[in-house]
C-alpha cells in the first residue's frame, strides 16, 4: 500500500528519519555488530588483553551439555507457558463472551496483570511459593503432604517460573482472545445451534477453526514472550538455579557475559539467539503480510 | 548497640558539617553487605565522614558479592569505576591478574605512596597469607572473614540427651536420634562449595587443586574428585535419602532451617552471629568446630577463611587516593575492627582486636564465638590448608553447586558428579589460562 | 445466548470467578504480607487478613527505605522510574511519528532502507545484546543518566508501523486540500495529521507507559548509583540479600507500589488500554 499523493523536499525526510536511525544505529546495528565480532574472541575480565579464536566460542558452547540443555529448558518453558497462558485465556474469553450482565466487571479484573512487570509477577509467586512461608508451599505441605522446595527441586523451580511467567501473560491473551471472538457472527453460531450442535461441538467445529488467525498470532507473540521478556522473572527469583535448571538462553547470555565474565562465549549466544529472533519475526511477519491482504 | 548510637550521633554532626560539604573530597565504596551486616557497614561510612572533614565516603550495596563485582568490572571496562570495591575471597584469582595489569591499587603500595603507617603482620597470618602476592605484600584490605562453623541447636540436643559431634559419625547418629524426636531434617548446611568441599578438604589436610591450591601459578587442575571428598559427599547423600539432612538452597538459604528448629546441626558461616542474636528467641544455640573424619586423618588441620577484602581501582586522583588511605587505615583500627566481630560474628582480623575483644570479656560472655577463630589458627596452614587460588573461582563455585544439586536431587552419585564437576572446572582453569 | 442451560450459566461464572481469584491471589497475599510486621511473616503458616502495620510499612518505605539493602527510599525510586516511563513515552511517540509521516508522505532515496533499518530493532531485543549495547552507552558517558535510562530504549518499530498503517487510511484528499491552501508538509503534519492521530496517540501512551515503567534489566545494569534506581530493578535488591533473609513486608510493600501506577492507568483508562493494546501489535 503507498500514497498516491505525496510532498515534495530534498532534505526534510532525512531530517525527520534521522533521530529514529541515528538511534538504531548506535544502540542496536553497532552492538549487533560488536557481538558479532566478539564472538571470535576471549577476552579477560577487564579488557586488557583479546585474543582472536576463530569458532572456537561456538564450538565450546555446542559441546556444552550445559548449553543444550538450557536449549531444551527454553523450550519446555516456552512451550508450557504459551500453553498455560493460551488456554487459560481461551476459557476465561469464552466464558466472558457468554455473560451479558457484569461482563465489564469481569473484564476489568481480568486485564490488569498486563501492568505488572514480570519482575514483579516473579517477586509475587517467589513469595507465595517460598518452601519456608509460602502460602501455597504450606497448602501443598498439609493437603497433600506434597514437599514443595524450589531451592532444591529443578523442576519446582522451573514449574514455579512458568507459572508467574503464565500468570503474567493471561491478560494479554485474553483480551485478544476476546476481541476475535466478539468478531465472529451471532448468525454463524446461531445457525448451528439450530442445526442442533452442542455448545461444546460448536466451539471446536465453529469458534475455534475461526479464532485460528488469533490463535497463530498469539502463539508467536507468547513464544517470543517466554524466550525473552522472561529475563526478569528468572534474574529476580530464582538466578537460573538451581543446578541451572531454570538457565533459559536469555538469561544465560547475561550470567555468562556479566557474572561469567565471559565475554566470546557470552557473544557467541547473543549470535545465536539473534539468529532464533530473526527466524520467529520471519514468521510473525509472513503472517502479518498475509492478513494485510485480507 | 554502640552502631546505633554512633550512627546516631553522626546523623547530628553530618547535618553540622554538611556547610563545607563542597569542600569534600568524595570517594565511593561499593559493598555487599545486605541486611544488618549492611547497616553496619554503612555506619562505618557515616562515622568516618564526622571524625573528618576532608573526605566523603559514600558507602552503596550494590547486590550480592556476585553482583557487586561484576558491576566493578563493568565499571571499570566503562571508566567509572569505584574507588573501593568489596569482593569476595574467590574473586582474589580475577583482581590479581587485574592487579598484573594495572587495573588495581594494591593496598600496600597505596599505604606506602600515601605515607600511611600500616603494619601488615598485626593481622592474622591465614587471612594475610590469602591475600598477599608471591612477594608477600598485601594486595587488598581484609574486611570481613569468617569461617565455617557447626552451628548447634543447643536446646535440642539438650532435649534429647546428646553431646555435640565431634566426629562425622556423632554427626549421623545425633541425626538420627533427633529425627527421631521429630525434626524433619536434623542436618544442614550453607555455602556447599565453600563448607563441604573446600573446607572439607582443608580440615582433613587434603589438597582442592595441584600447585599448592593455585598459590604457585595457573596451571592448575582441581583435585576433588578424591576418594575423601566422594566419601564424604555420599554420606550426604545417603544422609538425604535417609531423611537426616535436607539441602536448603545455595548461600545462606538454608537459614530458615536453623532459625525455624527443622535442623539443629548446620554447618555454615560464623558471621550468621549477628542475625541469629536478633532472630533466635526459642532456643538457645551455639557454635561449635566443623566436625572431621578420623579415618581420614587424625586431628583436624585448620579451616580456610571466607568472607571478602576491599581492593582499591585505580584511575582516580592523588587526593581522592589520600581519602582512599584514610578510610582504610580508619576501618583496621582495633576498635573498629572489635566492634565489628562482635557484632556480626566476623573474626577479628587483626591480633590486637582479638585481644581486645577477649580483654572486654566477650569471648567469655558468649561461648562458642571463639570457635571461629581457634579453628583458624588450630595449626600452622599447610600448603593444602591455607586457602585457594583459582581463576574463574567464581563459575568453578557454580559448577560445583549444579554438580552437587544433581547428588541431593538424585540425579548422579557422588563420584560421577565431582569427576564432572573436576572435568568442568579444568576448563573453566584452561580458559582463564587463555585469556590472561 | 442462543439457548439457555442453566448449567452452561454455572460453569461460566465458575470459570470467570476462578480465573480472577487465581489473578488476584498472589496480589492479595502480597498486599496482606505489606501491613504486618515483619516477625509475623517469619514462619508459617502466614497471615491471610491485614494486620496494623500497614501505615508505618508504607511510611518507612516512601520516606526512609529498606534499610536491609541500602535504605534508598521508594519516593526517589519512584519519581525515577515515573521519569524513565515518561521519557521512553513520550520519546517514542515522538520519533515514531515523523520517521513515519516521512516514509508515507516522502519519496526520497534509501526511503525503503530506512523502513527497514526501522524494522530491525524488532529482532534484536535488548537481552540478547546486553554487553555490546552495555559498552556503547558506558562510551557514551551515559551510564547513570536519565539520558542513558532513556534514549537507547525510544527506538520503536511498532509505534513507526502504528502510525503508518494509520496514516495510510487517512484520504488522499487532505493532502491535495493542504496543497491548494500551499501548506507546507509541516503545517499539514501540525495541523492535520497530528489532531487526527490523537486517539492513536492516547491509545499508545498507555502501552509504551507500561513499558517503559516496566523496565527491569536495563536500568539493573546501567545504574549504579542509588539516586537513579528504579522501582521495579530495585525489588531485585530487596529479594536477592545475600546473607541475610528478605524482609518480607517490605518486600511486598515495594512490590505493591511498583504495580500501582501501571494497573491504575491500565484501569482508568481501560478503552483506551484495549484498543493501543490491539492495534499496537496487530
Amino acid at each position: 500500500m503507498e500514497k498516491r499523493v505525496f510532498f515534495r523536499n530534498w532534505w526534510l525526510p532525512y531530517l525527520l528519519v534521522a533521530p529514529q536511525v541515528v538511534i538504531t544505529l548506535v544502540f542496536f546495528i553497532w552492538p549487533a555488530y560488536q557481538a558479532l565480532e566478539m564472538s571470535f574472541f576471549i577476552e579477560d575480565a577487564f579488557g586488557f588483553s583479546r585474543n582472536f579464536v576463530g569458532f572456537e566460542n561456538f564450538t565450546r558452547l555446542f559441546s556444552d551439555p550445559g548449553y543444550l540443555r538450557s536449549f531444551w529448558t527454553t523450550l519446555v518453558f516456552g512451550l508450557t507457558v504459551t500453553f498455560l497462558s493460551m488456554s487459560m485465556a481461551l476459557a476465561l474469553a469464552v466464558a466472558a463472551n457468554r455473560v451479558v450482565r457484569s461482563a465489564t466487571t469481569y473484564r476489568t479484573f481480568l486485564i490488569w496483570p498486563y501492568a505488572v512487570a514480570p519482575a514483579l509477577a516473579g517477586v509475587l509467586w517467589f513469595f507465595m511459593m517460598n518452601p519456608s512461608l509460602g502460602i501455597v508451599a504450606y497448602m501443598l505441605e498439609s493437603i497433600w503432604g506434597y514437599d514443595w522446595n524450589h531451592y532444591i527441586n529443578g523442576n519446582q523451580a522451573l514449574m514455579m517460573v512458568i507459572i508467574a511467567a503464565a500468570w503474567k501473560q493471561i491478560s494479554y491473551n485474553f483480551l485478544f482472545f476476546l476481541a476475535g471472538l466478539q468478531s465472529i457472527p451471532k448468525s454463524m453460531i446461531e445457525a448451528a445451534a439450530i442445526d442442533g450442535a452442542s455448545p461444546t461441538r460448536r466451539f471446536w467445529t465453529i469458534v475455534f477453526p475461526l479464532l485460528s488467525p488469533t490463535t497463530f498470532f498469539l502463539l508467536v507473540v507468547n513464544l517470543v514472550y517466554a524466550f525473552f521478556d522472561t529475563f526478569a522473572i528468572i534474574h529476580a527469583t530464582t538466578s537460573g538455579g538451581p543446578a541451572d535448571a531454570t538457565s533459559i538462553l536469555v538469561y544465560r547470555v547475561y550470567s555468562t557475559g556479566f557474572v561469567g565474565q565471559d565475554y566470546g562465549s557470552s557473544a557467541a549466544q547473543s549470535v545465536v539467539l539473534m539468529a532464533l529472533v530473526i527466524g520467529l519475526t520471519f514468521v510473525q511477519f509472513r503472517y502479518i503480510e498475509r492478513r494485510v491482504q485480507y | 548497640m554502640t552502631f546505633r548510637v554512633l550512627a546516631a550521633a553522626t546523623a547530628v554532626s553530618v547535618i553540622a558539617v554538611a556547610a563545607h560539604a563542597q569542600d569534600r573530597t568524595e570517594i565511593q565504596f561499593w559493598h555487599a553487605m545486605g541486611g544488618q551486616l549492611g547497616e553496619q557497614t554503612d555506619a562505618f561510612a557515616t562515622d568516618f565522614n564526622a571524625l573528618q572533614d576532608q573526605c566523603t565516603v559514600t558507602s552503596i550495596y550494590q547486590g550480592d558479592y556476585t553482583d557487586t563485582m561484576t558491576s566493578a568490572i563493568a565499571a571499570f571496562r566503562a571508566g567509572e569505576q569505584p574507588h573501593i570495591v568489596q569482593v569476595f575471597e574467590v574473586g582474589t584469582a580475577t583482581m590479581m591478574s587485574a592487579a598484573d595489569n594495572g587495573a588495581v591499587y594494591p593496598v600496600y603500595e597505596l599505604m606506602a605512596d600515601q605515607g600511611t603507617d600500616f603494619d601488615e603482620s598485626s593481622y592474622l597470618p591465614g587471612v594475610i597469607s590469602y591475600y598477599s602476592d608471591t612477594e608477600g605484600n598485601l594486595l587488598s584490605l581484609p574486611f570481613n572473614s569468617s569461617t565455617p562453623v557447626m552451628w548447634i541447636n543447643v536446646t535440642a540436643l539438650e532435649e534429647n540427651g546428646l553431646e555435640i559431634p565431634t566426629t562425622w559419625d556423632e554427626v549421623v547418629e545425633a541425626a538420627r536420634v533427633l529425627k527421631d524426636a521429630g525434626f524433619t531434617s536434623p542436618f544442614g548446611q550453607g555455602w556447599q562449595s565453600w563448607t563441604m568441599i573446600e573446607n572439607y578438604s582443608a580440615w582433613h589436610d587434603l589438597p582442592i587443586g595441584t600447585m599448592e591450591n593455585g598459590f604457585a601459578g595457573t596451571q592448575t587442575e582441581l583435585l576433588i574428585n578424591n576418594e575423601h571428598v566422594v566419601n564424604h559427599i555420599q554420606r550426604l547423600a545417603d544422609m538425604a535419602e535417609e531423611g537426616l539432612y535436607a539441602y536448603g538452597g545455595r548461600q545462606g538459604d538454608s537459614r530458615p532451617q536453623f532459625v525455624n528448629g527443622e535442623a539443629a546441626m548446620w554447618i555454615n558461616s560464623s558471621a550468621y552471629y549477628g542475625g541469629f542474636v536478633a532472630d533466635i528467641q526459642d532456643f538457645e544455640f551455639t557454635q561449635a568446630p566443623m566436625p572431621y573424619d578420623p579415618a581420614v586423618r587424625s586431628e583436624p588441620q585448620n579451616s580456610i577463611i571466607g568472607g571478602a577484602t576491599l581492593w582499591v581501582l585505580r584511575g582516580h586522583d592523588d587526593a581522592e587516593y589520600a581519602c582512599t588511605a584514610q578510610f582504610l587505615e580508619y576501618l583496621s583500627q582495633t576498635e573498629v575492627q572489635a566492634d565489628w566481630a562482635q557484632s556480626t560474628g566476623y573474626v577479628p582480623i587483626t591480633l590486637a582486636a582479638a585481644d581486645l575483644m577477649e580483654e572486654r570479656g566477650f569471648f567469655t560472655d558468649n561461648p562458642g564465638t571463639d570457635v571461629a577463630v581457634a579453628q583458624l589458627t588450630l595449626n600452622e596452614p599447610t600448603s593444602n590448608s591455607r586457602g585457594l587460588r583459582f581463576g574463574n573461582f567464581v563459575q568453578i563455585r557454580d559448577v560445583i553447586n549444579e554438580e552437587l544439586e544433581a547428588v541431593w536431587a538424585g540425579d548422579k552419585t557422588a563420584e560421577e558428579a565431582m569427576n564432572a564437576a573436576v572435568e568442568r572446572g579444568n576448563e573453566l582453569l584452561r580458559r582463564f589460562e587463555a585469556a590472561n | 445466548m442462543v439457548e439457555n442451560r442453566p448449567w452452561l450459566g454455572v460453569l461460566t461464572h465458575a470459570t470467570l470467578i476462578l480465573g480472577v481469584a487465581f489473578l488476584c491471589f498472589p496480589v492479595w497475599m502480597a498486599l496482606v504480607a505489606s501491613t504486618h510486621p515483619g516477625e509475623a511473616l517469619s514462619r508459617s503458616p502466614i497471615p491471610l487478613w491485614f494486620g496494623d502495620q500497614g501505615w508505618e510499612n508504607y511510611a518507612q518505605l516512601l520516606t526512609e527505605g529498606s534499610p536491609a539493602v541500602g535504605g534508598v527510599d521508594l519516593s526517589t525510586m519512584l519519581l525515577n522510574s515515573f521519569i524513565m516511563a515518561i521519557g521512553i513515552t513520550v520519546g517514542k511517540i515522538a520519533i515514531s511519528l515523523i520517521s513515519a509521516f516521512a516514509i508515507v508522505y516522502f519519496r526520497f532515496p534509501f526511503r525503503m532502507l530506512f523502513f527497514w533499518l526501522i524494522f530491525i530493532t524488532l529482532m534484536l531485543p535488548v537481552e540478547v545484546r546486553i554487553l555490546p549495547t552495555y559498552d556503547v552507552v558506558a562510551s557514551l558517558g551515559m551510564l547513570n543518566s536519565y539520558s542513558g535510562l532513556i534514549i537507547p530504549l525510544i527506538a520503536s518499530a511498532t509505534a513507526t508501523f502504528l502510525f503508518r498503517q494509520f496514516f495510510l487510511t487517512i484520504p488522499d484528499e487532505l493532502v491535495e486540500a493542504a496543497r491548494i491552501d500551499r501548506a507546507g508538509p509541516i503545517r499539514f503534519f501540525w495541523d492535520i495529521l497530528l489532531p487526527l492521530s490523537k486517539t492513536n496517540i492516547a491509545a499508545l501512551f498507555i502501552i509504551l507507559f507500561i513499558y517503559g515503567w516496566n523496565q527491569y534489566l536495563w536500568p539493573f545494569l546501567i545504574t549504579t548509583d542509588q539516586d537513579l534506581y528504579t522501582i521495579v530493578m530495585g525489588i531485585q535488591r530487596m529479594v536477592n540479600v545475600g546473607e541475610g533473609l528478605p524482609i518480607w513486608h517490605l518486600t511486598m510493600g515495594t512490590a505493591i507500589l511498583a504495580m500501582v501506577p501501571p494497573v491504575l492507568v491500565v484501569l482508568a483508562m481501560q478503552r483506551l488500554f484495549v484498543k493501543g493494546l490491539v492495534e499496537s501489535e496487530k
